[in-house]
């Protein structure tokens, strides 16, 4: 009882702690003033994401380096021509949590005059943000959320769904692979609001293709042994196991897999995956795994080349966010460029409709019905390690999903701009 | 039929990683009264060390089977002179109440360390692939792992009912005042007892290493599963941790056979319906209870 207590009293102290920062921390901004058609003179672009937790490696602070690089693109391209002279960046961690989103998000777009904010990973963090989007009319676009709430009942004119979702998800891994003669699938899933929405998509993908999902086993979430689930899922011989489990649970699933000897045997397909996962826990322990990714820095020489520039100031090799982030940010500019002005609505009737190739966007078309950015998605395999050539090279595409096929063809009736 | 076999096997093998990772919190218990909170956060530190010594020394599975033990060992002794043994003789809860913050500190240092993504680590040379025995198997690694953790369990339970350093152990905790009249310097033995205990823990995360995530969250559902196996055993006896480990092992497994998402439910099922029917475990004592 007492330590029940002392707890809940050290919790209070923390927590109020917090608040203080927070109300700390807010004040006034300059007033706007010149004839210039920026508001405030400048465009400010705030960067909203993991900076210390599960994504930071996804995304993080290099995706500051990616806008970096698509405002030095932006500025070579236009020269003194250029809408957009003075362009700034604000970051900020959001720690995957909604409430700091929220916070987070309204300190920027107010206090630091942001006009758009981009990327946000974590669906609940990234609906939070689209929400404060709506409310100040300033733009967001959204690279690292997975959610398709995002253009569907949460859509709004200022937001934008840039690189993937869980229809992407489902649809490339489920739908290709019974086509590729993966008739029969095992589903294993943590048994939460994630997995059971990733179970359904990959249901229906699976179904829509002609396949048939034989199982579908809920386990616990957080779950450190799966050996009896893997026995489980393999007893109905199965062509395909699926697994919508993600961070340390889908570690502790592909380790299991592995020993259980079905590596290669049977197909491992793993509902969301990013290259950074394969990077941490080693290509051999993924070794022909199937997932379907946005793009790959090794995909075609000018992914490669972008990829290379992108090393010399990282050090690392990108992700699909990273370059999904440098394309947010440079077809923002240019539609500032194109509408002659920062003022969102302008701007938002530029982007709408527009039809855009760049490094990461391929047969890219923002859709205007909800804001989802159509473009090509690549289902890939992971390599094995004696194919691997140098660091971070781990994937092989084994298709390119056309732009028309890889998200939903039909816009959601939940969705009311 | 066979189905039922391959989920007691694989009960069995998980069971018997649950006795070993149990059997430093029994031990602990036992001899020195401590609810050690944070033996989950030493299994993890076990395996973070593991990997550690992979990445950056070149040195396997097999040394650090051996590094990581002592490396813990004398941890724990730190732990032990500098903290634990100062609230010794106040109120167990005082105790709880360090080692859990202990936790939350070492959690949050490795965390900030080395990120929440998991560290590498692979199944040694030579235990890779499956065990089969007539249409049932295993993989081999599981094996091996349960069968190590048996031959510890014994051990350890040799030690403290066979030898004189086992008897000098157990008279110094049945009554502290008595042995020391006798002449035994009890103070000696309680901080080395406390860092073989969480020696143990590090044991079990080098185990775990290959066949878990291992990431700085890993000890803190873990503990929980192994606190319902030290209340169903009995907090303190050695062989209640091992039988309770084996029993909690069995449970999951079918657990995870037939019912899938209640797998870890049953196991504080079973933990509740021992608490009603022996408070003080299946192989407690009242009085140490």
């Amino acid at each position: 009882m007492r330590h029940t207590r002392m707890i809940s009293l050290a919790a209070m102290v923390a927590s109020s702690g917090l608040v203080l920062t927070a109300c700390g921390s807010a004040g006034g901004g300059p007033a706007s003033g010149g004839d210039s058609k920026l508001s405030d003179d400048k465009v400010v672009l705030g960067l909203l994401n993991d900076q210390s937790g599960v994504y930071k490696d996804l995304s993080g602070p290099n995706s500051k380096v990616a806008i970096e690089m698509a405002i030095a693109d932006y500025k070579a391209k236009y020269g003194d021509d250029a809408v957009a002279k003075n362009i700034e960046i604000v970051m900020a961690d959001h720690q995957n949590k909604p409430d700091i989103a929220n916070t987070k998000a309204q300190e920027m777009y107010d206090r630091d005059k942001a006009d758009i904010i981009l990327d946000v990973p974590t669906s609940s963090a990234a609906l939070a943000v689209a929400t404060q989007a709506k409310a100040k009319k300033k733009l967001h676009i959204n690279v690292g959320a997975a959610t398709t709430a995002l253009t569907g009942k949460s859509c709004n004119k200022y937001t934008f769904h840039w690189a993937y979702d869980t229809y992407m998800l489902a649809n490339g891994t489920g739908t290709v692979l019974v086509g590729e003669g993966g008739k029969n699938w095992s589903i294993v899933y943590p048994d939460y609001a994630f997995g059971q929405d990733m179970t359904k998509s990959f249901t229906a993908a699976v179904e829509k293709g002609g396949g048939t999902v034989q199982q579908s086993i809920a386990t616990p979430f957080p779950n450190d042994n799966f050996a009896t689930f893997i026995t489980k899922a393999e007893s109905s011989k199965p062509d395909v196991i699926g697994i919508m489990a993600a961070g340390g649970d889908l570690v502790n699933f592909v380790k299991q897999y592995n020993q259980a000897g079905l590596q290669g045997k049977t197909t491992l397909a793993v509902g969301l995956m990013f290259i950074t996962d394969i990077h941490t826990l080693g290509v051999e322990q993924f070794a022909g795994t199937t997932f379907t990714d946005a793009w790959y820095w090794n995909m075609d020489a000018e992914s490669k080349a972008w990829a290379d520039k992108f090393k010399e100031k990282t050090n690392t090799r990108p992700s699909f966010a990273h370059a999904g982030n440098y394309s947010a940010a440079l077809q923002y500019l240019e539609a500032i460029q194109e509408a002659g002005t920062d003022g969102s609505d302008d701007v938002v009737a530029k982007l709408e409709g527009k039809k855009v190739n760049d490094v990461f966007l391929r047969n890219g078309e923002i859709r205007a019905g909800d804001h989802r950015v159509l473009h090509d998605a690549y289902l890939v395999k992971v390599k094995d390690k004696a194919n691997v050539k140098e660091e971070w090279d781990y994937e092989e595409i084994i298709k390119t999903i056309p732009a028309a096929e890889a998200f939903n063809p039909t816009v959601s009736a939940d969705c009311k701009m | 039929m066979t189905e039922f076999l391959q989920y007691t096997l694989q009960g069995l093998a998980a069971g018997g990683f649950y006795a070993l990772a149990a059997l430093g919190l029994a031990v602990i218990f036992g001899v020195l009264g401590v609810v050690n909170f944070s033996h989950g956060a030493c299994y993890m530190l076990g395996a973070m060390v593991a990997a550690l010594l992979l990445q950056h020394f070149d040195l396997g599975f097999w040394p650090a089977l051996v590094i990581v033990p002592v490396i813990m060992f004398f941890f724990g002794v730190l732990v032990e002179r500098l903290l634990v043994q100062w609230l010794l003789r106040l109120d167990p809860l005082y105790n709880f109440l360090l080692t859990f913050g202990l936790t939350l500190l070492t959690v949050d240092v490795m965390k900030r360390q080395f990120g929440v993504s998991s560290l590498k680590y692979q199944v040694p040379a030579g235990l890779e692939g499956r065990f089969t025995i007539g249409s049932v198997d295993l993989s081999v690694y599981q094996l091996f792992a349960a069968a190590f953790a048996v031959v510890i369990c014994l051990a350890v339970w040799m030690i403290l009912t066979k030898t004189r350093v086992g008897m000098i152990v157990r008279a110094a905790t049945e009554d502290a005042e008595r042995s020391r009249a006798l002449g035994i310097n009890v103070a000696r033995w309680v901080t080395p007892v406390f860092g073989f205990g969480i020696a143990l823990a590090g044991l079990a995360g080098v185990l775990a290493a290959p066949y878990r995530a291992i990431n700085a969250d890993m000890g803190s559902n873990f503990i929980i599963i192994l606190f319902a196996i030290v209340v169903i055993g009995g907090l303190g006896s050695i062989l209640g941790a091992v039988v309770a480990g084996f029993l909690v092992g069995l449970v999951e497994a079918y657990g995870q056979g037939y019912y899938g998402q209640l797998s870890q439910v049953l196991i504080f099922v079973l933990m509740a319906a021992v608490v009603l029917i022996r408070p003080a475990g299946l192989f407690g004592r009242e009085e140490v209870a």
